[in-house]
């Protein structure tokens, strides 16, 4: 990909003495490579809009990133897509965005073994894992992005009951982490997350990069506000529905949801808003219950998705009377829903209820 | 480099798949070829652990986080899964959607993959790295089919590949972006649906939204009208071009096929009626070996599947709790059965001599052999059973008992065009590829057939999309489908209303699977090995491209595991040398 993107651009001398910067893309996380996929759906911009810097002000870029990336050659070989990493890590690589996917599971609960690894540690002849990937790139970078629900705040394999006591990236690092250059990690969560949320993202932090934007701005859970600030509910054009107090009570009909799962009106999504690809899709307004899973308290705090969310019941029975009482209740679900449960974090003792099966 | 070594090369991670796969090998430079091969994956996850105790209504949710670029297969198998055991099945219309949104699926995620990734491994830039006489031969043939699809040579057709400068590769992610669009109108949500429910889907059927899909469609099927020549003259090339490119990724014909797309007026999702259900899918479920059709019933499918753990970092569950001793028919189920599966993680280091990848060795027990079938990464493996059974007979697409006739309609600015794909001879890289290709032609065949269907209901007033139903305290129950890259099952016991064991699996267990028990290879491992080395640089710059095409075919999805590894090996007198760190096998051994 770097390379055809070199190729493809015949850059003018001027622009070719700027330092060029790299994102290295880590999928090594317990992930599904859902946000890499969803990022190929992306067009306000493209992936190739960015790595062919078909937008004004962008600088010259090269993008290792698995999914699509050109090279493929064996390990200290020719053309070897992992060899960016460790000259990231030598140094030789500056400056870099590493860009971090899956939840980061917790090595430190077993005695031997891995439970995820992303190419190999020399030393040891053994996978390296993304933890000590991230302990080794972390001080280097940057700015480290992490994508998708499970890096952000340790999503679906973070669930009550994971054998692995997976974490999210701010969970393992420190939620006051900043890197070298002063930057906090920068979540874009969403499950996977919105292809456009992520390039719009990406686009931003390359004119920050290059000094043509001020610092990024986060919320509490390290969102970019302008994605996040509203409501799926605020967004959604079924809410008419809601206003008049006209629910659905069997999936398929046009009605508002909240009765049959919908956790819309505390979720903080731009998705009803923005839909899925170009438009097309999405969730509540499509006839697809919310299930929340933008936020840090994803999947636990929405489950069983299909029952009605319990602060639904109060806000549907007096709906039309928005008053301050229901926006102080909502609030009340939104904080607990916006904050993860207790047992993802660092430690040598597995929290989550599983039972261990090793030593 | 001295002739007679044998070099170990490693390839960890795989670039260009989904997923995180390592392929550890021993190569052979002097006779050209791949001497050893071993396939790991490098996560663990632990959904069958986590599952356990939920609301069974979670599970396609869930499940879905399996898979990054199929999760709606594990969606919708899901879905199955929970018919199964609620005793229900959705209205007409809700099951016409379920298969609109499953085909657009196989349209996007075939397409993305056979050009944007498989694709660059025959891309003019990667073959002139590799093969730079195979380019020059290129340049001077003319493409057989130029005048369907407008390049004049198979050099213009590789070039046309090539990473984003190429126009072809754009455009296929351009088609690959407005095929997800078709897919987010049925399903909500492209990878994981926020519309698919056990019972049926939450999308509200109107005229607009058939129009919607059918207008992006018919400009998939004009697309396809030269994509399929494409393949065709690109994949015959390298046959001329390089004499013996079939043992490329060639293995035994072993292939699994779990069937897929449920013809609503037959499938009520009972186990009790299951091979007839199975058999009109329109995806024809079966089990090839030798290339004969061993079964295409769906409940032998079944009751043949075992799980062996082989080199893998699991405990085994000998001893503990059998779950279904028998099926709803009576038949014995097998402890090995995903019904009765345990897992239990037990990390340790890897050592290839012993144990090596979270992957495990699922195999298909035909009464004598626990076969290490493959999917042919979902195609080939669809393909050849639906051939043989000669069962499909739709407006579009049909199976003649040797072949299989695609017949597309006229549209915008080209007339009808028939396909036919016909039983390959060998099972190797280029037919796996070939295979993807035909597919991705026969989807949208189904799919046009699928949006007449739906319209007549909407015509006749039946929107309806959604059965209502109630849990059971206790259940057995098991969903089957093709995910995008080949089989795929899932596997419920419910007890106190609550998920008291779920087994998913999905294509790449089975591909990517480790030596098992017995020691046999899984089909990764089983087709890197052996394969020649036709690529011309030195071991030095060697990039492994016919391995790399090899594993590639398969189109290996890891969130759901593999890793590959050269290396080992035995060969007798011979120096075996690292080509650099150690990283992978104790080639003293």
């Amino acid at each position: 990909m770097a390379a055809a993107a070199r190729r493809g651009r015949p850059a003018p001398a001027k622009e070719a003495e700027a330092p060029t910067v790299h994102i290295l893309w880590m999928n090594g996380g317990l992930s599904c490579d859902g946000d890499s996929v969803a990022l190929t759906a992306a067009t306000q911009p493209s992936i190739e809009e960015i790595v062919l810097g078909a937008l004004p002000g962008l600088p010259n870029l090269a993008v290792h990133w698995p999914l699509i990336d050109y090279e493929c050659g064996p390990q200290e070989g020719a053309d070897t897509f992992i060899e960016w990493f460790y000259k990231a890590e030598r140094g030789e690589v500056d400056p870099f965005v590493l860009v971090v996917e899956g939840s980061i599971p917790n090595e430190a609960i077993k005695k031997e073994g891995y439970w995820c690894g992303f190419g190999n540690n020399f030393e040891t002849g053994q996978p390296m894992t993304t933890s000590e990937w991230l302990d080794r790139l972390a001080p280097k970078a940057l700015a480290i992005v992490a994508v998708g629900t499970c890096a952000t705040y340790g999503g679906i394999h973070a669930m009550a009951g994971n054998p692995t006591g997976a974490m999210g990236v701010p969970d393992y690092l420190g939620w006051g982490w900043k890197s070298k250059a002063g930057i906090p990690i920068v979540c874009i969560p969403g499950c996977p997350a919105h292809g456009d949320n992520m390039s719009e993202t990406f686009l931003y932090l390359l004119y920050m990069a290059t000094g043509q934007a001020p610092m990024i701005p986060l919320d509490e859970a390290l969102r970019p506000r302008w994605l996040f600030g509203a409501t799926v509910h605020e967004g959604c054009d079924r809410a008419g529905y809601y206003e008049q107090g006209d629910f659905a009570t069997e999936y398929g009909s046009p009605k508002c949801l909240v009765k049959l799962g919908c956790w819309g009106p505390v979720v903080k999504c731009n998705v009803p808003k923005r839909g899925w690809i170009n438009g097309v899709g999405g969730c509540p307004n499509v006839g697809g219950i919310c299930i929340g899973c933008t936020m840090p308290g994803f999947p636990d705090k929405f489950m069983p998705f299909m029952d009605e969310p319990p602060g639904a019941k109060v806000s549907t029975a007096a709906s039309g009377a928005y008053g301050a009482v229901i926006r102080g209740l909502r609030s009340f679900t939104m904080k607990t829903t916006d904050t993860e449960p207790s047992w993802r974090k660092p430690g040598s003792e597995l929290l989550t209820g599983a039972k261990k099966t090793w030593a | 480099m001295a002739s007679g070594d044998v070099v170990e090369m490693v390839w960890d991670p795989v670039t260009r798949i989904v997923g995180s796969l390592g392929i550890y090998t021993k190569i052979d430079f002097s006779q050209g070829k791949v001497v050893e091969c071993y396939s790991t994956s490098s996560i663990f996850r632990g959904y069958s652990i986590f599952m356990k105790g939920k609301d069974p209504r979670d599970a396609h949710f869930i499940t879905s986080r399996i898979c990054g670029i199929c999760g709606d297969n594990h969606c919708a198998c899901s879905c199955y899964n929970q018919q199964m055991a609620y005793g229900i099945h959705p209205p007409a219309m809700g099951e016409w959607i379920v298969n609109l949104g499953e085909a657009a699926e196989y349209m996007f995620d075939h397409n993305i993959f056979q050009e944007n990734l498989v694709g660059v491994d025959y891309c003019e830039k990667m073959v002139s790295e590799t093969n730079p006489g195979v380019l020059d031969m290129a340049n001077k043939t003319a493409a057989p089919h130029a005048e369907e699809h407008g390049y004049a040579t198979i050099g213009d057709i590789m070039r046309s590949l090539n990473p984003l400068s190429g126009e072809f590769y754009r455009e296929a992610l351009h088609v690959s972006r407005y095929t997800r669009e078709m897919f987010c109108l049925m399903e909500g949500r492209h990878v994981h649906p926020s519309t698919l429910y056990p019972g049926g889907v939450g999308t509200v059927p109107t005229i607009q939204l058939f129009t919607d899909y059918l207008t992006r469609l018919m400009r998939y099927l004009e697309f396809m009208k030269k994509v399929v020549p494409i393949h065709d003259d690109l994949f015959d090339f390298f046959y001329e071009a390089i004499p013996g490119y079939e043992e490329v990724g060639r293995r035994r014909v072993l292939l699994g096929c779990w069937g897929s797309l449920m013809d609503p007026s037959v499938c009520d999702f009972k186990y009790e009626n299951m091979s007839t259900w199975g058999d009109a899918a329109y995806v024809t479920p079966g089990v090839v070996v030798d290339g004969k059709l061993v079964t295409h019933d769906l409940v032998k499918i079944n009751l043949g599947i075992r799980i062996l753990l082989g080199s893998s970092y699991y405990e085994d569950w000998e001893g503990d709790e059998v779950f279904v001793k028998n099926d709803p028919l009576g038949n014995p189920v097998d402890v090995r059965h995903p019904w009765n599966q345990h897992t239990k993680p037990r990390p340790q280091k890897r050592d290839f001599q012993d144990k090596y990848s979270w992957t495990m060795s699922p195999r298909w027990f035909d009464g004598k052999d626990y076969l290490a079938l493959d999917t042919g990464g979902g195609p080939l493996a669809r393909l050849w059973p639906t051939a043989l059974a000669g069962i499909l007979n739709t407006p579009y697409v049909k199976s003649t008992g040797h072949s299989i006739t695609i017949d597309f309609p006229k549209t915008a600015t080209k007339g009808p065009v028939s396909f036919e794909w016909e039983i390959p001879e060998w099972s190797n890289a280029l037919e796996r590829n070939r295979a993807r290709t035909y597919f991705q032609a026969y989807s949208a065949g189904l799919a046009l057939f699928f949006v007449e269907e739906a319209l007549k209901e909407l015509r006749a007033g039946h929107t309806q999309t959604w059965t209502p139903f109630k849990v059971p305290d206790e259940a057995i129950s098991c969903g089957f489908t093709e995910a995008v890259r080949g089989v795929l099952s899932h596997h419920m016991v419910i007890r106190g209303g609550k998920i008291a064991n779920y087994h998913p699996y999905p294509p790449t267990p089975w591909n990517g699977s480790v030596r098992d028990s017995y020691g046999t290879p899984g089909p990764y491992e089983d087709a890197v090995q052996n394969t020649p080395i036709f690529e011309e640089n030195e071991p030095e710059n060697f990039k492994g491209i016919d391995i790399m095409r090899a594993v590639r075919s398969f189109d290996p999805c890891l969130p759901c595991g593999v890793h590959m590894y050269l290396g080992g090996g035995s060969g007798q007198g011979k120096v075996v040398r690292r080509m650099h760190s150690p990283t992978v096998l104790p080639l003293e051994r």
